[in-house]
Order: C-alpha cells, then sequence, then structure tokens
C-alpha cells in the first residue's frame, strides 16, 4: 500500500573515459534513532535504512551501511569511474523490509 | 499577567537549564564505548594517525543534520586503495555512524554524508587499506542548540 | 526550551528599555533567515539535490495530480499547471475569502473538503505541507505582496498588537527579541528577523517540513508562554503581520533552516 519512497539521485549524464565522477543519492526516510519520544513520553521504536548499493553495469562499486546516527533523508556521495555507458543502479534496504531504488545512464566517450 | 522575573529566578532558570540539558541527551556513549566500536574495527591491527581527513564545520547549528565528509590519502590502484571507511561518534548514544566499502574503482577516496550529533564531541574516521592497515582521524565538533523548540 | 533562560542573564538588558515599542525595521534592512544561517546551510538550502525539503516539493507536484475525495477531482482538474496558475499566489496568502482569513494551508484545506469532497486533514499533515510546499515553491522569487482586500488591514493590526505583546513566563515579546535584537546571540544561535518568507520549510530542528505556525508555536514555547492552537484566528493574524513586515522580500520556499 506504502506508496514507493522518493529517491534523488545525482549522476553527471556524460564523462569521459577514465574520469572520476562524484555520484550523490538521497532518499526520503525519516532515519527514526530509536531514541526519540512521543509527547506522552514513549519511546519511538528504531526504524532505519541499513544498507545502500550502488552497483555499475551490475558490478558493485560502492556499498555503506547506516546506523542511527546517519541523519533523516540520508544523503551520501562517492565517486567512481567512469568506465562505459550503462547504467547505476541505487538501492536502499531497511526495517521492516523498507527498500527503495533508483537509476541513472551515463554515456561515456 | 505581565510577571517580572526577578534576578533570583533567573538564577534558578539557570540552574535548570544545564539540567534540562544533561535531561534531553540520550544514553551517551564514552570515549571508552567508541575505543571499543573502532577495536571491532581494527581487530589486532594497531591503527596509526594519519592519511585519513574529516572534515566538519567545527560548529554547527543542529546536531540532526552535520555534513561530514571523509577523504584518505589514497593512490586507488589495483594494488594500493582503501577497501572501507568507518565513522565514529564518541558521545552519542551509539557510536558506530557510518561505514562505506569501495575500491580502487572508486578513483579516489572520498565520500560524503549527513549525521547526527547528539552534542558537542570529537568524531573519528577510521580507513582501511587493501594492505591490512588502519589509519584514523579526527574531527572536534561544537554542536549549538536550537533556542525555540517544540518542548519545554 | 530552558535553553532560553541559559542566555537570559544576557538578554536581561533587554527589558530595561523594551518598555517603549520597538520601531519597525528599516525596509532597507530587512534580511531572511538564510541571512543568519551558516554558509553550509545556506548552501544546501539553495542545492535542491542536499535540500531535504525537495522531498515534499516532489510529493507535493504529485498530489496535484491525484483525483481524490468524493468529487474524484484532482488540483489540477481545477486550476490547471500550477506553474502558470498558482504563480505568486502564496505570496499574497493570509488573505481573506468569503469574509474567513485563510492562509495557505487553510485555503488548499478548504479546496480539499469543499471541492474535493474529502475529509480533512489534521494539521501538519505531511500531504498538506507538500501541497503547500509546492504551491509554495510556484512563487519562488516573487516579492511578498500582502492582500489588500476590504478587511486585511484590521487582521495585520491585531497581528502586530500580538507580535508587540509581552508572553509566557520570560515576559518577552516577539518585537523585543526580532526587531530590537536581532543579530545578538542566544544560546549560540543569532537571532534572525522572523520573516516568513520561506515557508513550509524544513526545520533541521524538527527533522520535518513544518508550517509557518508550527515555527510560531515554537517561539511561544521558546518564552514559555502556552502557545497558540493550530489555526487559531491570532496565529493566522500574526502571520498576516509578518507576510506585511517582509512586503517585498522574495519568497524562498521550500526553505531550510535550523
Ligand atoms: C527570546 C527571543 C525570541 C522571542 C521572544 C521570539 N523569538 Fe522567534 N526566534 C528566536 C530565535 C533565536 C529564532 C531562530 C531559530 C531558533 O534557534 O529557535 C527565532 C525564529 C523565528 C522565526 C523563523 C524565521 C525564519 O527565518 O524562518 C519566526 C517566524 C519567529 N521566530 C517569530 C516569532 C514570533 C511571532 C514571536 C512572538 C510570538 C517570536 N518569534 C518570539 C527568538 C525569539
Ligand atoms: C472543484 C474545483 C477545485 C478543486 C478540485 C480544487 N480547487 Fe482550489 N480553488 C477552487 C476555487 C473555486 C477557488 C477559489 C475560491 C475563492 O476564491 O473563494 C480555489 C482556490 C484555491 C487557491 C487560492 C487561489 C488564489 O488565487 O487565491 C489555492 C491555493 C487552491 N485553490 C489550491 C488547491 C489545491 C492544492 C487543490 C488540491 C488539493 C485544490 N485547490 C483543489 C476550486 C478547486
Amino acid at each position: 500500500m506504502t506508496e514507493p519512497a522518493r529517491t534523488i539521485v545525482n549522476v553527471p549524464a556524460q564523462a569521459k573515459r577514465g574520469e572520476v565522477i562524484e555520484i550523490r543519492a538521497v532518499v526520503q526516510h525519516a532515519m527514526e534513532s530509536g531514541y526519540r519520544r512521543t509527547e506522552l513520553g514513549e519511546l519511538i521504536p528504531r526504524d532505519i535504512v541499513r544498507i545502500f548499493r550502488c552497483t555499475y553495469n551490475n558490478v558493485e562499486v560502492f556499498r555503506a551501511e547506516f546506523h542511527p546516527a546517519m541523519a533523516a533523508n540520508p544523503l551520501v556521495s562517492f565517486t567512481t569511474r567512469a568506465t562505459e555507458s550503462g547504467t547505476l543502479v541505487f538501492e536502499w534496504r531497511g526495517d521492516h523490509g523498507f527498500s527503495a531504488q533508483a537509476s541513472a545512464s551515463i554515456r561515456v566517450s | 499577567m505581565k510577571t517580572h522575573i526577578n534576578q533570583k529566578r533567573r538564577s534558578m532558570l539557570l540552574g535548570a537549564a544545564s539540567l534540562s540539558l544533561l535531561h534531553r541527551l540520550p544514553a551517551q556513549a564514552t570515549p571508552l564505548d567508541a575505543a571499543t566500536a573502532m577495536r571491532a574495527i581494527s581487530g589486532t591491527t594497531r591503527t596509526q594517525a594519519g592519511r585519513v581527513r574529516l572534515d566538519i564545520p567545527p560548529l554547527v547549528e543542529n546536531g540532526n543534520l552535520v555534513v561530514m565528509r571523509v577523504s584518505v590519502q589514497s593512490p586507488m590502484t589495483e594494488s594500493d586503495y582503501v577497501k572501507a571507511v568507518h565513522v565514529i561518534a564518541e558521545a552519542n548514544p551509539l557510536p558506530n555512524v557510518f561505514s562505506a566499502y569501495l575500491g580502487p574503482r572508486a578513483g579516489r577516496a572520498e565520500m560524503t554524508f549527513r549525521a547526527r550529533l547528539a552534542t558537542t564531541q570529537r568524531v573519528w574516521a577510521l580507513a582501511q587499506m587493501s594492505d591490512g592497515s588502519v589509519w584514523t582521524g579526527y574531527a572536534d565538533v561544537l554542536v549549538t542548540l536550537a533556542a525555540c523548540t517544540e518542548s519545554p | 526550551m530552558l535553553r532560553f533562560s541559559l542566555q537570559l542573564v544576557g538578554v536581561a538588558a533587554l527589558s530595561v528599555f523594551s518598555v517603549c515599542v520597538q520601531a519597525d525595521i528599516p525596509l532597507a534592512d530587512r534580511r531572511s533567515g538564510e541571512h543568519f544561517m551558516r554558509a553550509e546551510t545556506r548552501a544546501m538550502q539553495n542545492d535542491p539535490t542536499a535540500n531535504p525539503a525537495t522531498f515534499a516539493l516532489l510529493e507535493g507536484e504529485a498530489l496535484w495530480q491525484k483525483k481524490i475525495g468524493s468529487a474524484d477531482k484532482s488540483c489540477f482538474a481545477c486550476h490547471g499547471q500550477a506553474e502558470k496558475n498558482m504563480r505568486g499566489v502564496a505570496a499574497r496568502f493570509p488573505t481573506l475569502s468569503q469574509g474567513r482569513l485563510m492562509n495557505l494551508e487553510q485555503r488548499i484545506q478548504a479546496c480539499r473538503v469543499e471541492q474535493q469532497r474529502a475529509s480533512p486533514w489534521p494539521y501538519e499533515h505531511r500531504e498538506l505541507l507538500a501541497l503547500a510546499t509546492y504551491v509554495g515553491t510556484q512563487s519562488k522569487g516573487l516579492p511578498i505582496t500582502p492582500s489588500n482586500v476590504e478587511g486585511m488591514q484590521a487582521h495585520r493590526d491585531a497581528g502586530r498588537a500580538l507580535f508587540q505583546q509581552r508572553l509566557g513566563q520570560l515576559n518577552l515579546s516577539c518585537a523585543q527579541c526580532h526587531d530590537a535584537r536581532w543579530g545578538a546571540q542566544l544560546s549560540g544561535n543569532p537571532i534572525p528577523q522572523a520573516h516568513p518568507t520561506a515557508y513550509p520549510l524544513y526545520r533541521l530542528e524538527w527533522q520535518a517540513v513544518g508550517s509557518l505556525q508550527r515555527r510560531l508555536r515554537n517561539c511561544m514555547t521558546g518564552v514559555r508562554a502556552e502557545p497558540f492552537a493550530f489555526g487559531e484566528p491570532g496565529l493566522v493574524q500574526l502571520e498576516s503581520f509578518l507576510m506585511w513586515r517582509a512586503r517585498g522580500m522574495p519568497i524562498e520556499t521550500p526553505g531550510l533552516r535550523p
């Protein structure tokens, strides 16, 4: 029932072969830390994104583990070498079956 | 209705203020917990200071969103690269913040992410190299708290 | 909130001269809250791929097209392209509609209930804020042009009176901080001028997008006053006065604040 989580990914549309490109990926998620309380004083249970992964033409190029200390709407930016034209796929997984995906294509010349 | 706060009341408030600050923070990790978390990463390898740079603004306006950037000196070649980066906060309820796994294809060992800091503290970044060595860097951060918030 | 009192010793001097009514900030000296933020926070606001409020904007854009309610109509069905038909709208709210004073969220809520025939959202509902962010962003960069419909002046005057009235256990008026003391530090935070230019906005303290009313209520809690309830006419009057006070300043929605 829940709508797919929104994501923002930023990948250059084109690059020179061998160029190191910067990538940014953000996913909409409250990253409930498990340390916050409701107004009535009850602890709000932990509910976070745990894993982020980026593959480039199906090869993993970057992976991260998030802990409750990652800010809401977790953002990561990292670099990778532009090797060939193709697709970068971004994937997030978290508590309670949370999962989100995004992709971007790149033209390498 | 328009009660004026007299001087005595003000100093009371001042005392209460520091109390409430402590009250607001969840159970904190200690530098010891952080050391344990770092040992869990480095295992039996002795960590060495250097090669890792952690950039955090020295003063942040709100600990709920703190931009952190890690860069590690490494040629990032097939034979000499950064395998993993870990970030540990000394005074957060849990010391672990973020871990990243990369390889020579990254081209550079640089990354940015946004974290939470419960309070003013030292934050560590560890880099595990392809040769098994572990290098560390840190940043000291002053966290100010918002003045007007929801709850009294 | 008690953190307020930490600096009270410093702010105390205030009460000595604050008996008289504060003069308005000269028009040329007005600065958006953006001006008081650290450079990194400002950069984050102005980069849509880094500003977390972008998610509210995207959600609002999707909701604009969504058919709901027993009328089974989308906002788009009646209003068409938001880029065209909502341009400048947020810059003149609050306004009077059939004699009712309404801020932007209340206007949207009225359309949901009366036009779409759907059940009302609770205050600060994510979807309501998302639509207000989407409509607000259509005025980004446009100057605030307060509504001049008949009867608005009385509401602005009431808002001004509230702005100048001492409140709460700390016995401070909005004006004492925001007209007389802007730029000074309070618990390490600069006091801004309180311009409503960027709402709804993502506040780091909230870790969410919230309305101007939520922000105003925080300042009331800050002086240890019982905050006005969401939707209370006094809050909308305060909003009306703040918009007038910020007339001509550009809309920044979707904003970001600490
Ligand atoms: C004791 C000083 C103080 C008083 C009194 C006070 N505020 Fe504030 N206000 C602040 C501070 C400080 C901030 C900046 C954010 C923070 O750290 O809470 C702020 C922020 C704001 C903002 C956000 C501006 C932006 O850029 O988004 C608005 C609007 C505002 N106040 C309105 C009011 C109103 C209306 C009142 C009276 C009901 C009021 N304030 C009373 C100190 C005060
Ligand atoms: C069935 C038609 C209909 C639908 C559906 C509808 N509206 Fe409206 N809307 C109106 C009418 C009619 C007015 C003018 C009311 C008035 O002036 O009293 C209006 C006014 C507005 C205004 C104020 C415009 C101005 O220039 O002052 C806004 C903002 C608005 N609507 C937003 C929305 C949003 C957001 C939605 C979807 C959640 C929506 N409306 C759905 C008919 C509709």
